[in-house]
């Protein structure tokens, strides 16, 4: 297990490695520069803006620039950020936490909801509750977060005034009142996620059931006098969560950039929105060290999906 | 004789398809008496494992539905029984072993826990000592290395081994009557031999009734006193097993004793192996009559008015056939 980890981690190495050349690559051949808006100012002269350039090497090879960002980046330093002005590790430290509250509460919420509706809808296929949580699921999964995000602040915010629309890292409060407005602020785009991703894990999780289901061993099961209880939560779910785990796990980088969205309708300072600013005023090492975040998380759960899989299907062994 | 153990009395067990009802059961009366070994033959189709499954209700339901008939355990009927009495009767008085050792067990729990459990619910015994029988049993089915192979997955085990781990399992509770779901007809020939020589082992340790399933005509030969034969959802004929191979009575039995092949007489006689024509008629909205008629060589126009019933010939052998009463409907 240890050496089969070990091996995995070296070969993860060779496809980061590639990921960021191409996306360095690319971002260097995207047109824009940091300091366009510095040469539509009058005010500064065209030498100050050359200077900048040559003071960041931006008019070196892409070779060069590529190496220098690397070394950079092996001694645990992102770049600085043109637009903001501090280092890029920084602004990405202050816009983490919050995306990493949204979505994983989202997550927590979907599974919350999609384990236990999947399961019964496929314990009494066509039954009147598995109708209605499939219509439920297909409409969920049918409506884009942006529609879900707007109506629900149309609703709750514009119509009722409940919730705030707006989400705010810096609330002056203290204590209980701190927190409390913290999750009004999140309720909305928590839903708006949760929703969207619990209408599709239902399904998958309704489908991976009733194959199970109809296998033989489950009918061993009930030969023995288990209990219909226990053949479904110890021989059926246990059998058709593999599927499921390996599919969150997989998904969960994938939610990041499912969150951009979201995190532009509520204004959440978040990792997406960072992405999005950054690239609108041609930040590049923001947006490298972004992009080249999420292509290490998407190495990182592929691969923490094939040490579940394995931990939870005996036929799988490490070799 | 002895007591009747199961009594199953006109099972009717239908499924409902898009194309209609299929009677895959319509009317089957089988006894089976404490500690004898009765024999269910027949060909692919023809009611014998849904008649097994119907017993401990391990059909799917929906589609499958037992429409009539009484299933006597003892005298007690189970069809009307909820869920949980059921499960107070499956694997401790009547336990299963199925036709498919390969995937009847969980692929993601040990032998062990798969054996314990079991013995865990209906015995009530600790964790320890549920292993402790666990073990045992798998020594008694002949499972080498036993207090190892307990922790073992079933994907470590060849399918022979599988089907002796199934047949601990079954019998682990001790129950008075295992039902045998063609034990062996997915297994290597030399296994088949092994599976059912152990069967025969465990029946004279045990001393539970078996209610064997099977299509091959010599292990029913081999294992059982009584033999009942079914045809598309029927029992056709029912007789003890020399009396059956004897005299066979039923035109269809006649047909499935002469298909045997005989290696000693092929050697000699170079005639052609005898097969029955035709196939086993579909189950949905099956014509009114005897339904082995289109196949039957004695076929009259008389075997297509009515269905014949169950006739007692003497001797305990029973048969559904015109011709035991002359030709006329009965």
């Amino acid at each position: 297990m240890g050496q089969y980890l070990l091996k995995r981690l070296l070969i993860a190495i060779p496809s980061i490695l590639g990921i960021s050349v191409i996306l360095f690559t690319v971002l260097a051949l995207a047109p824009g520069d940091p300091f366009e808006e510095l040469a539509t100012n009058p005010n500064v002269p065209a030498e100050v803006r050359e200077m900048l350039r040559q003071k960041f090497g931006l008019d070196d090879p892409v070779a060069i620039r590529y190496f220098r960002w690397l070394a950079a980046m092996a001694q645990g330093d992102f770049g600085f950020s043109f637009a903001s002005r501090i280092d890029v590790g920084d602004l990405i430290m202050q816009r983490l936490p919050t995306t990493l509250i949204i979505i994983g509460l989202a997550q927590l919420i979907a599974l919350a909801i999609a384990l236990p509706v999947g399961v019964y809808a496929a314990t009494r296929p066509y039954s009147i509750f598995d109708q209605i949580a499939s219509t439920f699921a297909f409409v969920g999964f049918s409506l884009p977060p942006f529609f879900t995000g707007l109506l629900l602040i149309l609703v709750f915010s514009i119509q009722f005034d409940w919730l705030p629309f707006v989400y705010r890292a810096d609330i002056e409060a203290t204590g209980w009142r701190w927190f409390w407005e913290h999750v009004r602020q999140a309720i909305m785009p928590v839903s708006v996620l949760a929703l969207f991703l619990a209408a599709s894990l239902t399904r998958y999780v309704r489908s991976s059931v009733l194959d199970v289901i109809r296998l033989d061993y489950v009918t061993t099961a009930r030969a023995k006098g288990l209990g219909e209880r226990v053949v479904i939560t110890k021989h059926v779910v246990r059998n058709a969560l593999i599927p499921v785990v390996t599919l969150v796990f997989l998904q969960l980088p994938a939610l990041f950039g499912g969150a951009i969205v979201t995190e532009q309708i509520f204004r959440i300072p978040g990792i997406g929105s960072l992405l999005i600013s950054s690239i609108l005023a041609n930040d590049t090492p923001v947006v490298m060290a972004v992009t080249f975040v999420s292509a290490i998380l998407v190495v990182l759960f592929n691969l923490i999906a094939d040490i579940l899989y394995g931990w939870l299907d005996p036929r799988i062994s490490y070799g | 004789m002895s007591e009747p153990l199961l009594e199953i009395r006109d099972l009717k067990t239908h499924f409902a398809t898009d194309n209609g009802i299929v009677r895959a059961v319509d009317g089957v009366d089988i006894t089976i008496r404490r500690g004898e070994t009765v024999g269910v033959v027949g060909e692919s189709g023809c009611g014998k494992t849904v008649t097994a499954m119907s017993v401990l209700k391990l059909i799917a339901m929906p589609p499958g539905r037992i429409v009539d008939g009484q299933i006597l355990w003892q005298g007690r009927d189970l069809i009307p029984l909820e869920a949980d009495e059921l499960d107070d009767i499956r694997a401790k008085d009547i336990a299963m072993v199925f036709q498919e050792p390969m995937t009847s067990l969980n692929p993601v729990y040990t032998i062990g826990e798969q054996i314990a459990e079991g013995l865990r619910r209906h015995e009530k015994l600790s964790r320890r000592a549920a292993l402790e029988r666990t073990v045992e049993m798998l020594r008694l089915v002949q499972i080498a290395n036993a207090e190892k192979r307990v922790h073992d997955y079933p994907h470590q085990f060849s399918g022979g081994m599988r089907q002796r781990v199934m047949i601990a399992m079954a019998l682990s509770c001790s129950p008075k009557l295992l039902i045998a779901d063609e034990p062996t007809t997915a297994l290597d020939v030399t296994i088949q031999a092994q599976i059912l020589e152990l069967l025969a082992d465990m029946k004279a340790r045990f001393g539970m009734a078996v209610m064997l399933i099977t299509h091959a005509m010599g292990v029913v030969a081999e294992t059982a006193q009584r033999v009942v034969v079914m045809y598309a959802g029927r029992v056709i004929e029912e007789a003890p097993v020399d009396e059956l191979f004897a005299n066979p009575r039923h035109p269809y039995t006649q047909g499935l004793i002469r298909s045997i092949p005989h290696i000693d007489r092929a050697a000699t006689t170079k005639k052609r192996l005898e097969a029955i024509p035709g196939v086993v008629p579909r189950l949905i909205d099956p014509a009114p009559g005897c339904r082995f008629a289109p196949r039957c060589r004695f076929a009259m126009p008389a075997c297509r008015l009515a269905t014949p019933a169950l006739r007692d010939v003497g001797g305990g052998h029973k048969v559904a056939c015109i011709l035991e009463t002359g030709g006329l409907p009965q």
